[in-house]
């Protein structure tokens, strides 16, 4: 039987060269993101923004958008979004949070079930007040900040400094294209979304510091060797592995796409992008960035300290001579 | 030379046997579960709210209602104890959480003085002797002004005792509802969380929650005709509460004194009246209140009383006769489910402060079971596709993934089930995802013993520093995900924690099939092949 091979052996592509294309690139689309966040904003779900979601199925299977939309303003609550989902009559309507306070918005609930249950079964109905809304906003930032803090701690601990901070802009930077990826495609931003972000950041920093192990590796092992050499022989070496576990983990995702239904669908897509964005950074752009954070082989790096201390030395001595002179 | 020793063969395998045993519960009908023996592990997973459909409330305490019911009484004490002591008063004002009395002689500032410290007890007294925080602060402001000030510790400690009495009292009024394990917990200082599996509209059980349900029989004050109370000022001691009837209110003067409060109640239970055929609610006091509730009818006879539940007049009956018998009941334009529903609140006793709903989740159970069907179809195929990916990459290594990949779930499940877990929505996306990312265990330590065996090394050779060479990057990748995972749980709720939950038992398994069982069978199976060349 012959077995499957996705990347050949003793391959030596030069992947850091190619820094001078995808770090514009990400730098560009990371910006692209941050002017998007700013003007358009994230699609936020009512985790974080408070107010109710009815999640609503036709008996008949047949949905009346319109006659949805109209029973749903009959309420005069403001503004009130109505969209149609899925296969077989689905449709989701959202309230905003109302300003009469808690007792408001239990009363709409109650009235729009009364509405509604009679042509539509009712599968969901999800409030959340302005409070507990604003508390999630909080955990999930901190969430976000806190992951990336300690795994810092973490890697700084087994690595080295230059290496865990190579590591998080990684990270930072699928963390921005993931935020990025909810602005153009409008998903939902909910705390589902926060938990794909963290494992994310779990999925990023394990393609990362897998290159990176096999960098620390080399460091040992060669004493003076140029350090993209050094780096394009990391990703070289462990990119089989690399491949391999994106593929697993893209298959299985893709069976979560294709077969995990509506409810789970957006954290699925969301993490098979996030799949991608990974194996991608790890490759172009956290190990590339190691040549500006300082990465050396010992003896490259007694020789530049030689030279610095000359350099330094010659310099000291240089404004001494006029000294002298006068 | 490969070796892995007898008795580790021994403790992965029983270790093995173990998972099984706890994980297959899950698997079998109810009825083979109860047949068990008692000593044998029956235990399931428990199914989140999102998948087996049901209802939750996330419920806060009102502790403004509750300060601010505190100081009321705070001023009320102050008046009673300053009327009593026949101090003279021009003012008793409220500031905030500060009483200010305005005495009329200032000569009787030390009378006063010495007849308000009385109030300023201990809030609570503890087991071990030590008093709390004094309940009120008595001070002279100036000649002429006391002020009581409530002390902010024993406030404090109030509200935490309220959200127990609370919890108790939430507990008994779901309880009455009849329905199926309910779970109620508290959630950070002053929230409570309830989930009634099933429960498809939570509607009733709100309009219960909802209900302070404090319960007082006051009687009424005939001194100024009500309207002209409620329009101006009403006399003191007393205030205007309204009686709805079909739709319109009606103002009713009361007393401020409660003649009996619904804690001297023992019962109630609907019924009809035997006349009109109405719904009511007849109730029963014990002997305090019996006793207090027949020295004042009788002292009143002729006169109406109101019943009053949370500031609301339910009836205003006027006294025919005194009542002696400690048992009465209570009209007044009931419908069968909402005397059924009073006769609970009564039952289960009055909240010492509202129930405000600050967050609500309901799931249809046609929603819940269908995630529960996507799942396990989308679980089967990442598990279908992984298995023959491995297969097709790495044969008869892969094979050895593929077991080492299902003891990782059942290993899962078995963890689930042991520690009493919940599997939620985003669980099933966690499991389907772990599917994926198990194998990357074994795939950094096949990549690893592949590219030893191409530096020229021998079969077993390469094999022990495959696994040695890729044990550290295993721990150091598996940890970063750990961390991620944790922050996760410890700051997510709900689904998303279950989501947490299963991801980091994952990487805990995954370590132990990929690393140590793998290993395992590689030994085994090259004892008995004695291969000279890798099959990858």
């Amino acid at each position: 039987m012959r077995l499957i091979r996705l990347f050949p052996d003793d391959s030596n592509f030069r992947f850091v060269r190619w820094r001078a294309v995808t770090f514009p690139l990400s730098a560009f689309i990371a910006v692209m993101t941050l002017v998007l966040f700013m003007t358009q904003g994230l699609n936020y779900g009512i985790d974080f923004t408070g107010g109710t979601l009815m999640e609503l199925q036709a008996k008949s299977g047949q949905a009346d958008i319109a006659k949805v939309r109209e029973t749903s303003h009959s309420f005069e609550v403001g503004e009130v979004e109505v969209q149609e989902f899925g296969q077989g009559g689905q449709v989701s309507v959202r309230f905003r949070v109302q300003p009469g306070g808690e007792a408001a918005q239990s009363k709409l609930v109650s009235d729009a079930r009364r509405a509604f249950e009679g042509e539509y079964e009712i599968r969901r109905v999800e409030t959340v007040g302005p409070r507990v809304s604003g508390e999630l906003v909080q955990a999930g930032t901190l969430g976000v900040v806190l992951s990336i803090m300690a795994v810092l701690v973490y890697l700084w601990f087994r690595f080295e400094l230059n290496l865990a901070i190579g590591a998080i802009i990684g990270t930072l930077h699928d963390i921005v294209l993931t935020v990025g990826f909810f602005l153009i495609t409008r998903e939902e931003f909910n705390m589902t979304s926060i938990a794909a972000i963290l494992t994310i950041v779990g999925y990023s920093l394990n393609e990362t510091v897998v290159v990176f192990d096999r960098t620390r590796e080399l460091l040992r092992k060669y004493k003076n060797i140029p350090t993209e050499e050094l780096l394009d022989l990391s990703i070289n070496h462990t990119m089989s592995r690399t491949v391999m576990t994106a593929t697993t983990t893209a298959l299985s995702l893709l069976a979560l796409v294709l077969f995990g239904g509506q409810a789970i669908q957006g954290f699925a897509n969301v993490m098979l992008y996030g799949v991608i964005i990974c194996t991608y950074s790890a490759i172009f752009v956290s190990t590339p960035m190691l040549i500006y954070l300082g990465v050396k082989t010992s003896a490259r790096a007694a020789a530049d300290a030689k030279a610095d201390a000359a350099a330094r030395e010659a310099a000291s001595r240089a404004p001494a001579a006029p000294r002298g002179m006068a | 030379m490969l070796y892995f020793s007898t008795w580790k063969t021994i403790a992965v395998l029983a270790l093995c046997a173990l998972g099984v045993i706890f994980a297959l519960p899950n698997v079998l009908p109810k009825s083979v579960r109860d047949a068990y023996p008692s000593w044998f592990p029956a235990r399931t997973i428990v199914l989140g709210l999102d998948l087996q459909g049901g209802s939750q409330l996330l419920l806060e305490v009102d502790g403004q209602a509750l300060r601010k019911a505190r100081i009321d009484a705070v001023r009320e004490d102050v008046r009673r104890v300053l009327r009593e002591a026949r101090v003279g008063t021009t003012a008793i004002n409220l500031d905030g959480k500060i009483v200010r009395a305005t005495l009329r002689e200032p000569g009787q500032m030390g009378l006063a003085l010495e007849k308000l410290r009385t109030l300023a007890v201990p809030a609570s007294t503890s087991v071990f002797g030590g008093a709390g925080p004094n309940e009120v602060e008595v001070a002279q402001q100036g000649d002429s002004v006391v002020t009581v000030t409530l002390n902010d510790a024993a406030i404090e400690a109030r509200i935490r005792a309220a959200v127990d009495q609370s919890i108790e009292i939430v507990r008994r009024r779901v309880d009455e509802l009849g329905t199926v394990e309910p779970s109620i917990q508290r959630q950070g200082v002053d929230r409570i969380l309830v989930q009634v599996p099933g429960l498809n509209d939570p509607q009733r059980l709100k309009d219960i929650l909802g209900k302070t349900a404090a319960l007082s029989f006051r009687l009424v004050d005939l001194s100024v005709p009500p309207e002209q109370a409620a329009a101006g000022r009403p006399p003191e001691g007393s205030e205007v509460l309204f009686e709805n009837q079909n739709g319109n209110k009606t103002p009713i003067l009361v007393e401020k004194r409660v003649m009996v409060s619904g804690e001297d109640l023992t019962d109630a239970q609907p019924g009809f009246d035997q006349r009109t055929n109405e719904p009511i609610v007849s109730f029963r006091f014990n002997n305090r209140g019996a006793r207090q509730f027949g020295v004042v009818t009788q002292a009143n006879v002729g006169k109406p009383f109101a019943i009053i539940l949370d500031n609301e007049v339910i009836s205003a009956p006027r006294i025919n006769e005194p009542i002696t018998g400690g048992s009465g009941q209570i009209s007044g334009n009931f419908t069968v489910q909402s005397a059924n529903d009073l006769a609970v609140l009564l039952r289960a006793g009055a909240l010492p402060a509202p129930l405000t709903v600050i967050e609500e989740r309901t799931v249809g159970p046609g929603l819940g079971q269908d995630s529960i069907n996507a799942g396990t179809r989308a679980t089967w195929y990442a598990a279908a596709f992984v298995i023959v990916f491995m297969f097709a990459t790495y044969g008869v290594f892969g094979f050895f993934a593929n077991i080492a990949l299902t003891v990782h779930v059942v290993f899962i499940f078995a963890l689930m089930s042991l520690l009493g877990a919940t599997l939620t929505l985003p669980g099933i996306a966690g499991i389907v995802l772990t599917i994926g990312t198990a194998v990357d265990s074994n795939v950094l330590i096949y990549e690893r013993i592949r590219e030893e065996f191409r530096a020229g090394r021998n079969m077993v050779s390469s094999i022990e520093a495959g696994f040695k060479q890729a044990f550290a990057v295993i721990i150091d990748s598996n940890s970063t995900m750990a961390i991620a995972a944790l922050i996760l749980f410890l700051l997510g709720s709900g689904p998303v924690r279950g989501f947490a939950v299963v991801f980091l038992l994952g990487i805990v398994t995954t370590v132990i099939t990929a690393v140590t069982m793998t290993r395992m069978m590689i030994a085994l199976w090259y004892r008995r092949a004695r291969p000279q060349t890798l099959p990858f």
